[in-house]
Parts: structure tokens; C-alpha cells; sequence
């Protein structure tokens, strides 16, 4: 019996080195595993939120959105880009940034009609009912948010490809304004937003 | 009402509306320090979801009391934030 003990324990021997070894192993791949987790939780979630707008119009009434979305993120903390690109660009742009019309046209909240909005001079008279009403409630002009912005480190981007189809000059926008930037610098950073939006 | 003695700083945005009472005290907030209570003073009837808001998803700062008073002939909303310790 006792001889057959120690064979068995002779034949049991070399086992616990393999699960010694397979253990190690083990131990080794958990630690990686753990490492990678740590990296892309980092990566992933290090608590800081991020925006991207795309803003592509530049009347007086739509360029509210992106401003008033931006200025409030910044607010929240969060890594704020709005990328400027055709007529949004007006909105950067120093001169036409301060006199952004109405589109009577095809508004229905306009108080005319299509066919009169239509007419020479309307979008001045409608851009100028709506700036009334825009002073008489106190909100903020364009000027304001956009200082706004800038002041709260919001990335303000014009699209390369629309400042010279549009034939502007770099010179025209305002100094905090990122210049020479595409599409893949908007998607790159639009894949690591947690919140992405159109206007 | 019992916060207005532990009150720091008063920010005064009557008359703004949406985003500036926001953005303003977010700005206000950012000059205090640990423990600083602000007390903000607005007419946007929308700041008082909007302060609550703000505070709830920014880290650092904690929304004490919300309140809603008569002021001669119009309405004011008061906020009371603190920056956290």
C-alpha cells in the first residue's frame, strides 16, 4: 500500500508543476488583460464629455442653435468643437458675422406671406423685425455668444474646403477661429463625441 | 432662505435669458473657491430647470435651494450654488 502511495505520488508529481505552470500562465494573461482594460477604460471614459456641431447655415435665426448649444456645453465643462463649413462660415467671418440676414422665403413663422416675403428688400425688413424682437427679450445677440464661446475655449472651426469655395480670406475671421481643417479632422473628432449634431 | 446667510457672491442676471444665466454662472463659479456659496439672480423663468440642469451634469459644483420671490412688479428666481469642497 505504501508503495503504491508513493508511486502514485511519484505519478502525481510532475502534475502540480504543470498546474504551477498553467497557473503562472494564467496569473500572467489576467495581468494583461488587466492592463488593456485600464487602457481602454481611459481611453473610453475619462469622464470628460465632448460635442461636435457641424454648422452649415448662416441666417440670423439659425445661427443661434450652435452658438447657444456651444456656449452651454462649455458651460457643463465638455471639449467643445463647432465646425464651421458653407454658410455657416458667416458666422466666424468678422464682418458678416455682425449682420446676418433673415430667409423670408419659405419661413412659415414669417408675418408675410411668400409671395410678398419674395419681394426686393424683404429679408432686410424681416432681419430687422427679428433683431427688434431679439433686443426687446434681452437675448443674447451673435456677438455676444460668439465672444462667448471664444472665452470659454470652444473650438471654432472653418472648413478649408467652403472658406475658398466661398472665396473668403483666412484674414476675414476672427483671430481664435481654427483655420485649415476638413471633413476628417470633423469625423475624427465626431467619432470620439459623445454627442454629435447637424445644423 | 436659509442658504442667503452662507452666501459668498451674488450674480446678478436679471433680464438675461437662455443661455446666459447658465454661461454666467458656470463664469461666476469658476472665480470661487471650495465651500464658496453663489447666489444667482434671474428673471428667465426657464433658469430654474436650467440651473438644475447644469448643476446635476457638471462636476464640482452642488445646486443648494431654487426660490421663487416677488420682486416690486416682477418675478425673480434665485439659485444658490456651491462649489464643492
Amino acid at each position: 500500500m505504501s508503495t503504491e502511495t508513493d508511486d502514485s505520488a511519484d505519478a502525481d508529481g510532475p502534475e502540480p508543476d504543470a498546474d504551477e505552470a498553467e497557473l503562472e500562465a494564467l496569473r500572467t494573461r489576467v495581468e494583461e488583460l488587466e492592463d488593456q482594460l485600464a487602457a481602454i477604460e481611459t481611453e473610453v471614459d475619462d469622464g470628460q464629455k465632448s460635442m461636435v456641431i457641424i454648422a452649415t447655415k448662416g441666417t440670423l435665426d439659425m445661427a443661434y442653435p450652435p452658438l447657444i448649444l456651444a456656449s452651454t456645453a462649455a458651460a457643463f465643462g465638455w471639449d467643445v468643437t463647432v465646425f464651421h463649413t458653407f454658410w455657416g462660415l458667416d458666422i466666424l467671418h468678422e464682418d458678416r458675422s455682425t449682420d446676418l440676414q433673415m430667409s423670408s422665403v419659405g419661413n412659415p413663422n414669417m408675418p408675410v406671406p411668400n409671395a410678398i416675403a419674395s419681394l426686393p428688400g424683404m429679408d432686410r425688413v424681416t432681419t430687422k423685425l427679428m433683431r427688434k424682437r431679439i433686443a426687446d427679450n434681452e437675448t443674447a445677440s451673435i456677438e455676444e455668444l460668439l465672444e462667448t464661446c471664444f472665452d470659454m475655449g470652444v473650438e471654432m472651426q472653418a472648413c478649408q474646403m467652403t472658406v475658398e469655395l466661398m472665396d473668403y480670406d483666412e484674414d476675414e475671421f476672427y483671430d481664435d477661429v481654427t483655420v485649415g481643417v476638413g471633413a476628417a479632422t470633423a469625423l475624427d473628432q465626431m467619432a470620439d463625441a459623445d454627442i454629435q449634431l447637424l445644423v | 432662505m436659509s442658504y442667503e446667510a452662507a452666501v459668498t457672491e451674488t450674480l446678478d442676471v436679471k433680464g438675461l435669458s437662455c443661455p446666459m444665466p447658465v454661461v454666467k454662472t458656470k463664469q461666476a463659479v469658476d472665480d470661487l473657491g471650495g465651500g464658496d456659496v453663489l447666489e444667482v439672480v434671474a428673471t428667465d423663468s426657464g433658469s430654474v430647470s436650467d440651473i438644475d440642469g447644469w448643476a446635476g451634469g457638471t462636476d464640482g459644483v452642488a445646486l443648494l435651494d431654487q426660490a421663487e420671490r416677488e420682486d416690486g412688479d416682477e418675478t425673480v428666481y434665485v439659485h444658490y450654488v456651491q462649489v464643492e469642497e
